[in-house]
């Protein structure tokens, strides 16, 4: 299909901006879309108008936005939905093809994703029950009603649920699609790379029924980013350590940073170490290793080199293949900086005595590579003498993980914070300690790779406590 | 006028300027000097507007770095002028010295405003950088000038820009409300037909109240680069259609270049400015050789040259970058469009901060 127009949506409606920009497909000059921008001034004079966007949830019972998102689903997966201004409809293979001619990502992947994020529409109701911890839909009808035998009564925190989107992760869009049941519209800065998903995601809920009113899409560029990171009631957005640190204090702001996901094996069950390299090589490459969930550091008591090359050998069979590659599981990047600057800082950490690049013996060729125009980091496994090494706690956008020693006794001690950490052991008294412990977000004890989740069981942040704040209340018997 | 009267109009004024500001008579002790050590006279060299490349570029430094009164041509000595400033965030401000051109500028600029939508007699609000700037005085003048009277409600963009540096961007919000607050109830509360403001507070104030509801018909802005889009939602959203919006181009060196508000909408709301010829000229130039021209539709960055018997100021580099635009036949001469910072694709600038 010819490059279509990616409109701004303003609380569903089409409005094409005079700022246009053009996306073109990655290493060539063939335009892919052209994407309307918006001001920051526009953005901030909508955001004074989502009390109306919000309201046209609100006339909608929560069963019937259960239903609505469930079918919405299905018409993400299978559905030919609008994309433009000119009334094209885009089918499900039009939207793997585009994204990956934008993204860099193989097509396998996309797919997979795909799957991923299509499956999630339909778990809603028990999302909802997992996030709320068993409340009723009628509660959000309503304003309140009992949970647990106990009276309950939530409001919502914002108009509006504002959601910074990065260009290089479609499964992020997950974190926002339960908002629409739980009638908090959405505001979406999609990446410039990657207006697809949100896109699609959006025409799929208006073709199962939501109202348009409840999805606005502003691509924009910076000064747009921080008016809707200023001004909206509740925002998630994606950064690393300082963009975590910038908003420890904002209660509206809840960032998704890196994620520091660990495997980690006990002395109890290092001798089988070999059973769970299957394990570790999923959690370090799975999406390509772009997730947070993904391990970027193996902590194991002994047999740090033995893992450190059979995973290698492992990791050295993802290679860069064509983007319609079935086997393809490495994606290419988007912006071609990026790869060569975390190759540079890959690079910088092995300049230490204490850090090898054990992959380079099984790889073809170097880390870094060029492949049909795009720039591709092929897997690496690092072995590295002790945590002071700069590499041994690093996380970066391609299968990458450190492979460090260190005593059981001492692991909690020297990890650091974990968004997801998987423990193989089965020794009781450590994993009370694990579990006792407060900063790690999720905790798989056994052999469950890190980047496998469920999504009744949020691992960063609750949506639903962030939408929602309970309240005590009363009625007098008048009332 | 015809492009070919405009041009003899041009060469004229030149002549004119360098015969009165190379003069011993007339000229300020700053070009006079300048001339004896550059070795040539200007008056003997520069007969055209062509010939003014014959100069180097002005340095916007010798506003900060000499003594205000080397500027004082001879025939003004003895007579109080004004000091209006110009950038600056700390240390010592670039200054220019001025006495009536601001009144000429402003009464030029009074003859494009339309009657309908800045009526004589209307009061006007001026809400931006007052101090001690040139618009200041010009606002308020022109005011007066057609009949009304002006209140002021100040902001000051250098402190602007300090918390912007620091990143103190809970601080810039906290400070324009502040603003607008004082603003707001000024429209609220007397009787405002015109205003003049920045893009980005006249937005700030649309988001507050209606201004067009508020009996304000013309809003003419200044400051900072628009893009199109922007322009566009200033008229179609902020000032909803009611009120027009007349974007000018200029500062306290050269005045004001003007652009045409009724042709917007036709030109999908891309703005092109006409220099106030042939008081200044605007001319766009190749960046990395500075005596081309660039051809019509080209991006290349600003040059100024201001002629007026205060001031001379040849080839001023802006740090400006546009577009040179063909002439119009209400100003028949080369016009700049779409104005945007120089490098703004290339480098990140503070720009825009009120």
């Amino acid at each position: 299909m010819s490059a279509p127009h990616i409109p701004i949506l303003r609380q569903g409606k089409v409005f094409q901006s005079l700022d246009v920009q053009t996306v073109n497909q990655l290493g060539t000059e063939d335009p892919a879309a052209e994407i309307s921008f918006a001001c920051a001034d526009m953005i901030k004079y909508d955001l004074h108008k989502m009390g109306e966007a919000r309201e046209a949830l609100k006339s909608f019972s929560g069963s019937e936005l259960v239903e609505i998102t469930q079918k919405a689903g299905e018409l993400f997966l299978h559905g030919d939905l609008p994309i433009g201004t000119e009334g094209e409809l885009q089918s499900p293979e039009d939207y793997v093809m585009s994204l990956a001619a934008t993204s860099g990502l193989p097509h396998s992947l996309i797919r997979f994703n795909m799957t991923r994020l299509g499956g999630l529409f339909g778990q809603i109701d028990d999302i909802f029950k997992g996030l709320s911890r068993g409340l009723s839909w009628d509660v959000l009808d309503k304003g309140y009603g009992e949970q647990g035998g106990a009276p309950v009564s939530f409001s919502a925190t914002t108009n509006e649920l504002a959601v910074i989107l990065p260009s290089n992760s479609p499964a992020v869009n997950a974190l926002w699609i339960p908002s629409i049941a739980m009638k908090v519209p959405v505001l979406l800065k999609p990446g410039r790379e990657e207006p697809w998903t949100p896109w699609r995601i959006i025409q799929a809920f208006i073709k199962a029924g939501a109202p348009a009113e409840a999805f606005s899409l502003y691509p924009t560029q910076h000064d747009g980013s921080g008016a809707i990171i200023r001004r909206a009631g509740r925002v998630m957005l994606f950064g690393d350590d300082s963009t975590v640190k910038q908003y420890e204090n904002d209660e509206r702001v809840e960032v998704h940073g890196t994620g520091y996901s660990k495997f980690v094996i006990g002395e109890d069950e290092i001798e089988n170490w070999e059973q769970y390299v299957d394990s570790m090589v999923e959690s370090v490459s799975a999406n390509s290793g772009r997730s947070c969930i993904c391990t970027s550091t193996i902590v194991v008591p002994k047999y740090g080199d033995e893992i450190a090359h059979a995973v290698s050998k492992r990791l050295a069979e993802i290679k860069p293949l064509a983007q319609d590659d079935p086997e393809a599981k490495l994606s290419g990047f988007a912006n071609p900086k990026f790869a060569e600057w975390i190759n540079e800082a890959v690079e910088d950490g092995l300049e230490s005595s204490g850090a090898t690049d054990i992959t380079a013996q099984y790889r073809d060729g170097e880390r870094f590579m060029e492949r049909d125009g795009m720039n591709y980091l092929q897997p690496t496994i690092v072995r590295v003498d002790s945590f002071d090494e700069d590499l041994a706690l690093r996380e970066f956008l391609f299968p990458f993980a450190s492979v460090v020693e260190c005593p059981q006794s001492e692991v909690l001690e020297k990890t650091g914070y974990s968004l997801v950490m998987t423990a193989v052991t089965k020794d009781v008294d450590w994993i009370n300690q694990l579990f006792d412990h407060p900063e790690i977000e999720r905790l798989n004890i056994g052999n469950v790779p890190t980047n496998r989740i469920s999504w009744n069981q949020p691992h960063e942040g609750n949506l639903f406590d962030f939408l929602y704040t309970r309240r005590s209340f009363a009625f007098a018997e008048s009332a | 006028m015809t492009a070919d009267e405009a041009k003899a109009q041009l060469d004229e004024r030149v002549r004119e300027m360098m015969a009165w500001h190379f003069s011993e008579e007339t000229g300020c002790p700053f070009w006079l000097d300048w001339m004896a050590e550059a070795g040539w006279d200007p008056r003997e060299e520069v007969k055209s507007y062509e010939d003014i490349v014959k100069f180097p570029h002005f340095q916007d430094e010798w506003l900060r770095d000499e003594k205000n009164e080397r500027f004082v041509p001879n025939a003004y000595k003895g007579r109080p002028f004004n000091v209006f400033e110009t950038g600056g965030t700390t240390g010592l401000p670039k200054q220019r010295v001025g006495w009536d051109d601001y009144k000429h500028d402003y009464e030029q600029f009074s003859e494009q405003l339309s009657d309908e939508f800045f009526p004589k007699g209307g009061n006007w609000i001026m809400v931006g950088p007052t101090g001690p700037r040139r618009l200041r005085l010009a606002v308020e003048h022109l005011a007066n000038v057609r009949g009304g009277s002006c209140y002021h409600v100040d902001l000051d963009p250098r402190w602007v820009k300090r918390l912007i540096k620091r990143k103190e961007l809970d601080q810039v919000e906290r400070y324009q409300a502040h603003v607008m607050a004082q603003a707001v109830e000024i429209i609220k509360h007397r009787d405002i037909s015109c205003i003049f403001t920045t893009p980005r507070l006249l937005a700030s104030i649309g988001e507050r109240i209606s201004i067009s509801d508020h009996g304000i018909k013309g809003c003419f802005c200044g400051g900072t680069s628009m893009t199109p889009e922007y322009v566009r939602f200033l008229q179609e959203e902020v000032l909803e259609n009611k009120a027009q919006f007349v974007p000018t181009y200029g500062n306290t060196l050269m005045g004001l270049a003007v652009s045409i508000p009724s042709e917007l909408p036709q030109k999908d709301y891309s703005v092109t400015y006409y220099a106030p010829q042939p008081r200044a000229v605007l001319r766009i130039v190749d960046a990395d050789k500075t005596e081309v021209t660039k051809d019509y539709g080209e991006y290349g960055r600003v040059e100024l040259t201001t002629l007026t018997h205060e001031f001379f100021m040849p080839r001023f580099l802006e740090r400006d970058e546009a577009i040179r635009r063909e002439p119009h036949e209400k100003y028949p001469w080369d016009g700049v469009g779409d104005v945007r910072p120089f490098g703004a694709l290339t480098k990140k600038v503070i720009e825009g901060v009120y």
